[in-house]
């Protein structure tokens, strides 16, 4: 007597060990500090919000068909907030970064009912408009610096954390900590429902809604939640820097032009697209520093030949070779045979 | 009766900001296309005059004669050798293409002509003017830039609606599968389609180059004012183009009348308050 059954799985063993080696080098991350120079950390400690921002971005492009040009918005306000509520509410920085995420998502709210009237491209500009209205916006604040910015009080800085070297590395561990959360909430979205519900929108909106997905809920929704997200790294940014202005703050070539290259030759629509990304964009970078806008040109480039000939990024091209998955979203079914 | 002088020279600017919008509404009703690299190939077309400028002595205006064709010549080749591949129902490549090519673009000219600011001089024509009663000057530059919108806007209303070739856009725009069927080669269509955008592009670069002073990274509030005055005249209507571009330029000259901090600011406010109230734009396209 053999009784045939089934089980739906979604981890495999490359992503089991994949998921062991990840667990090693987030130790070997956490524990940076004791074995990085400080220049070193510093870069690492930018990679984090690279890799962070680029993972958001895919969750809306990729994942969620919002395709925005307008993050940097988001990047800013995060980044004001944290100058706003130190210096005026005399909020502990480090409680600056959770609140500056929570006032994003508030902010997000009108801004996406408003850009949600647009689609596709329209909306992309749409974002980027927004984008423009919080630079011209925060520009016209004469008590944050107005058009030239401001720096932020020693004492402020101070209160980080006593000495140079615990603040510097508090803001490190930040960094990581943001950067895996964000990891893990894409992944967890991804594996949930909703995740089921968003790639279903994205391959196809009216049979989704056929099957009783809310579409504009749940887009509505992740907009929110990665505008919030979004502002908090922009708060971390700046607690790296400690130094704003409206033009830093809300630049569209470092906040989403390479955030879009990262996302795009790592893989756009794969969550370790941002990673390899991430990580190419950064080796690249800092083997040819010197080459200032020339990189850039080079950069977008390499973006647009990709999008031609392997729409799904490096890491796209190395997972259908190899049928690889690190971090396992897709259902598979297996056939058990039990006598 | 001074702010009856801003409200005239926000008008006569506006039809500059109608420039910079009717080639992206052109492209956009052929092939649902949003090339963002519009502003920037607006900034080239006003590099390409100051070069024609300088390298001829030619006036600003008549280098119009060289410019036009060039930039026509680029959008041809542009749509053929690149564009055309990204075409599809994912919005994807076309966007993140174009993103591409505006930071090439905008990178590209740094490296050639420095971050430095320019400006194209048209001589005397630049400084004249005349009364039309009370303190209201008009110059006779922005009239003149006023006009070519109109003119442009018109001959394109023209192109598309009274030609064989407006037949052939407005065939691929419905059905490009259709069209296929019939005989007409979309590529090349759509070739033509953003050579005709582009030669906009370049009439509104020279004006741009003689209006205001212009550097490599210029390019993205002109897309931004461009895409305002399209959403807020009405996607699709190239009348409503003109119409929005009128109410952006009249917006800004209200705003910097106020606060010269303001100026942008306004247009933007402007935007976002039809976008809230009306999201199909003042005048929307009556479907035929």
């Amino acid at each position: 007597m053999s009784a045939v059954g089934w089980q739906v799985e979604r981890a495999t063993r490359t992503s089991r060990i994949a998921g062991l080696a990840a667990a090693v080098l987030v130790i070997a991350l956490a524990a940076a500090p004791w074995w990085a120079g400080r220049s070193d950390l510093r870069l690492l400690g930018e990679l984090f919000t690279y890799l962070a921002l680029a993972s958001l971005w895919n969750l809306l492009a990729g994942f969620t068909g919002l395709v925005s040009v307008g993050q940097q918005a988001f990047v800013g306000f995060g980044g004001y907030m944290l100058f706003a509520l130190a210096m005026f509410a005399g909020v502990p920085p480090l409680l600056t970064v959770p609140l500056a995420g929570l006032l994003g998502a508030l902010v997000a709210i009108p801004v996406g009912a408003l850009v949600f009237r647009l689609t596709g491209a329209y909306f992309a500009i749409g974002t980027w408009v927004v984008a423009e209205v919080f630079r011209l916006v925060f520009a016209q604040v004469s008590s944050l610096g107005g058009g030239s910015g401001a720096s932020l009080p020693v004492a402020i800085v101070r209160a980080v954390a006593s000495g140079r070297t615990v603040r510097e590395w508090t803001v490190y561990w930040i960094a990581l900590g943001l950067a895996l959360a964000v990891l893990a909430l894409v992944y967890w979205l991804l594996s949930t429902r909703r995740g089921l519900a968003l790639t279903a929108i994205r391959d196809s909106e009216e049979a989704s809604e056929s099957l009783g997905i809310d579409i504009w809920r749940t887009k509505f929704t992740v907009y929110v939640a990665t505008a919030g997200a979004t502002a908090m790294i922009g708060a971390l940014i700046f607690l790296q820097k400690l130094r704003i202005s409206p033009d830093a703050a809300f630049s569209v070539n470092d906040w989403t032009a390479y955030v879009i290259f990262i996302t795009v030759i790592g893989g756009i629509g794969t969550i370790e697209g941002p990673v390899i990304g991430t990580i190419v964009y950064f080796v690249v970078r800092e083997t040819m520093a010197d080459l200032g806008s020339v990189y850039l040109m080079i950069l977008g480039l390499v973006a647009i030949l990709v999008m031609l000939k392997a729409p799904r990024g490096l890491w796209g091209f190395v997972a259908e070779r190899y049928g690889i998955e690190l971090f396992p979203v897709r259902r598979r079914l297996r056939i058990t045979c039990d006598r | 009766m001074e702010w009856a002088n801003t409200f005239v020279q926000g008008v006569l600017i506006g039809g500059l900001y109608a420039l910079f919008a009717a080639g992206l509404s052109l492209i956009f009703g052929v092939m649902r296309l949003v090339n963002i690299a519009h502003g920037d190939l607006i900034v080239l077309a006003a590099f390409v005059a100051l070069v024609t400028v300088q390298g001829t002595g030619v006036s600003p205006l008549a280098s119009m004669l060289l410019v036009v064709p060039l930039l026509a010549a680029l959008g041809y080749g542009l749509q053929r050798g690149l564009f055309n591949f990204t075409l599809g129902k994912d919005i994807l490549p076309p966007l993140l293409v174009s993103f591409g090519l505006s930071i090439i673009i905008q990178n590209g000219l740094l490296e050639m002509f420095t971050a430095d600011s320019r400006k194209l001089n048209a001589g005397a024509i630049e400084v004249s003017s005349f009364n039309i009663g009370g303190s209201i000057d008009i110059g006779v530059m922005p009239l003149l830039m006023f006009v070519s919108a109109v003119a442009v806007i018109g001959a394109l209303q023209y192109v598309f609606y009274r030609t064989a070739l407006g037949r052939a856009f407005r065939t691929t725009s419905d059905d490009a599968e259709v069209a296929r069927m019939m005989g007409l080669d979309n590529r090349h269509v759509f070739a033509v389609a953003m050579a005709l955008s582009l030669a906009v592009v370049a009439v509104a670069g020279v004006f741009l180059a003689i209006r205001t002073s212009f550097d490599p990274s210029s390019g993205p509030a002109r897309l931004i004012f461009g895409f305002e005055a399209v959403v807020i005249g009405g996607l699709g209507n190239l009348w409503g183009t003109l119409a929005g571009g009128v109410i952006l330029g009249v917006s800004q000259a209200i705003g910097a009348r106020i606060d010269p901090g303001w100026q942008l600011l306004a247009g933007h406010v402007v935007f976002l308050i039809v976008l809230a109230v009306r999201p199909k734009g003042l005048f929307p396209r009556i479907e035929h």
